[in-house]
């Protein structure tokens, strides 16, 4: 379990994080979400204890990661920065770290076949592809096999190759019962490997629940109808005291009612209808919008996204 | 302490495992040899024309032994290297990820660092013995079993070695190699030199870190110099433990 309390960190007068505590429980993926700059690797870089907190802490398996023994068994890391030499080859990159920590060299290889690299591990790091470096990133934090992963944006970068076998590698390590925290900025990336999501934004948290939760509640459902019949479907609504829009292609949008309510008033009172529907504001602006207030880099000049691509 | 020899297993790993590292040993061996070889060898055919005061303070030990000086820019390179490297490549992250301990970290790369650059010393400084008494020629050149061969022999690795950790302080320090030896160097290697060379600076400039050093190399001390070998080598020893604290005050303080 990794647990953060209360967790400040400042840089001069910017705060990077703020106040910020949350759990991430054992046997499913958390999603760590924010938009750019809201504090997500530095809240995994204090984690780490490669970065000191102005106040707070986090722990892992109730204690500081500094005190851990063999940390590498216990914790493993994918950070954003570089934490390669570039001169290195990629199997003594892995080699060193297997020694550091008393993990058997033969977990190298192993390692390097899980993420696919054995056919570059004499490659220098400097000559590695960004998808080739991302995979060795991985290895270096599979290495010793821990239950608990640490990863920061592991998709930056991939091709959509690299994205599906990371998602797929992400489940099967929460599928073997690892306690994972991975951030994004992406919430569509996030609805497809989370079950848990931790959303920040300035360093502070915003949301802290499941997805489904997260979904229900912030995607501003409605339903949509579609009608020749405008004016009297607009009267049936109004006198059942549901309140109706125009959406933007001209359809009826119903705010407040059920699809079933809407249907059971339409079937009532015998209007010709050709679409009845349930509608979501996709996740991702359900995301913007949560985080709307804090984002740091905003074009002021318009909306941050257009209105009307509702569904 | 079995955390501390993983530790140092880690660093050694790295050490051999990158051409910057491997190859400053090499070279501070090969610039040692053939510069011994040649001042050798020069000397060998000079020494008929020196004055006789030349001849009478002609010291073998200490002639062959200038050759070091440049071998021990390569080596104080390895030291900034080792060190700085880890903070110019970010390996440092992954680093303290593997050993999250800053003391520990910092005591296996220091034991790392200084236990090679004492190998190495001791292979170069004999090497380059034997490459310039061979070269001088057997007329007049000392024999390990010389009065004072031997010790100057221990001062010049000694020496080195100190050398090289002091370095490795002064990089955890600057954590930029470029910087480090930006300033070591020219320090090392020419301003002590000059200020070690005029006379009313002389007094001080002796107390610069190599410049105490070397006065062990000396077969016997000179007369301008307030240190002997032993004080020498004492400071050396005040300024490298300094540098190493000053490094490993950086290091705790080190956020990233
Ligand atoms: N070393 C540093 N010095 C000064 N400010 C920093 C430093 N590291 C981070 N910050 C600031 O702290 C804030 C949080 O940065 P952080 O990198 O943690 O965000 P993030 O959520 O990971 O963003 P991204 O999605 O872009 O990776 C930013 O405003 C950033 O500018
Ligand atoms: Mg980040």
């Amino acid at each position: 379990m990794i647990e953060v309390h209360h967790l400040t960190k400042r840089y001069g007068a910017a705060v990077a994080v703020d106040e910020l505590s949350f759990q991430v429980r054992p046997g499913q993926v958390t999603g760590f979400l924010g938009p750019n700059g809201a504090g997500k690797s530095t809240t995994m870089r204090v984690i780490m204890g490669l970065c000191r907190p102005t106040s707070g802490y986090g722990l892992i398996d109730g204690r500081p990661y500094p005190e851990l023994e063999r940390p590498l068994r216990q914790v493993g890391a994918f950070l954003e920065a570089k934490a390669v030499h570039p001169g290195r080859s990629v199997y003594h990159h892995l080699a060193g770290l297997a020694k550091s920590n008393r993990i058997p060299e033969s977990r190298v290889n192993e390692t390097l076949a899980l993420v696919g690299l054995q056919t570059v591990a004499r490659k220098r790091a400097a000559g590695l592809s960004l998808g080739m470096a991302q995979r060795l990133g991985l290895a270096a934090a599979l290495l010793g096999n821990p239950p608990v992963l640490l990863l920061d944006e592991p998709v930056n970068g991939l091709d959509p190759e690299g994205i599906l076998w990371i998602r797929g590698l992400i489940r099967r390590l929460a599928d073997e019962g690892r306690t994972i925290l991975v951030s994004s900025h992406l919430m569509s990336e996030m609805a497809l490997t989370a079950s848990h999501l931790i959303v920040i934004g300035r360093g502070r948290l915003l949301a802290d629940t499941t997805i489904d939760d997260f979904i229900a509640r912030n995607s501003r459902s409605f339903v949509r109808i579609r009608t020749p019949e405008q004016e009297r479907v607009r009267d049936v609504l109004t006198a059942a005291g549901v309140e109706a829009r125009r959406g933007p292609d001209g359809a009826i949008e119903v705010v407040g009612a059920s699809l079933e309510q809407v249907g059971e008033l339409i079937g009532r009172h015998h209007v010709t209808v050709h679409e009845v529907s349930m509608r979501s504001a996709s996740l991702e602006e359900a995301f913007m919008q949560l985080t709307a207030d804090s984002v740091e880099y905003r074009d002021d000049a318009g909306p941050a996204f257009p209105a009307g691509r509702m569904g | 302490m079995s955390a501390l020899s993983s530790a140092v297993s880690f660093e050694m790993t790295k050490a051999r495992t990158v051409r910057s590292t491997v190859w400053s040993l090499i070279f501070c061996f090969l610039v040692s040899v053939a510069i011994a070889l040649l001042f050798g060898w020069v000397l060998r055919g000079a020494y008929d024309d020196m004055s006789p005061e030349g001849k009478a303070g002609f010291d073998p030990v200490a002639s062959g032994y200038n050759g070091l000086r440049l071998g021990m820019i390569a080596l104080v390179v390895f030291g900034v290297v080792l060190v700085g490297s880890e903070f110019s490549t970010g390996t440092i992250r992954s680093s303290l990820a593997a050993v999250p301990d800053r003391g520990r970290f910092y005591a296996a790369k220091i034991i790392t660092g200084t236990t090679i650059a004492l190998a190495v010393s001791v292979i170069t400084t004999f090497a380059t013995f034997f490459a310039a008494q061979t070269a001088i020629g057997s007329a007049r050149n000392a024999s390990i079993t010389d009065q004072g061969a031997l010790q100057a022999t221990m001062g010049a690795i000694i020496y080195m070695t100190l050398l090289c950790t002091f370095s490795m302080g002064v990089a955890a320090v600057l954590r930029s190699p470029a910087l480090s030896l930006g300033i070591l160097v020219p320090l090392f290697f020419m301003v002590s030199e000059i200020l070690n060379n005029l006379p009313g600076v002389q007094k001080v400039a002796q107390f610069l870190p190599d410049a105490a050093g070397q006065i062990m190399m000396r077969g016997d001390p000179p007369e301008s110099t307030v240190l002997n070998g032993w004080t020498g080598v004492g400071l050396l020893t005040l300024w490298t433990a300094a540098a190493l604290f000053a490094g490993y005050a950086g290091l705790r303080r080190w956020d990233g």
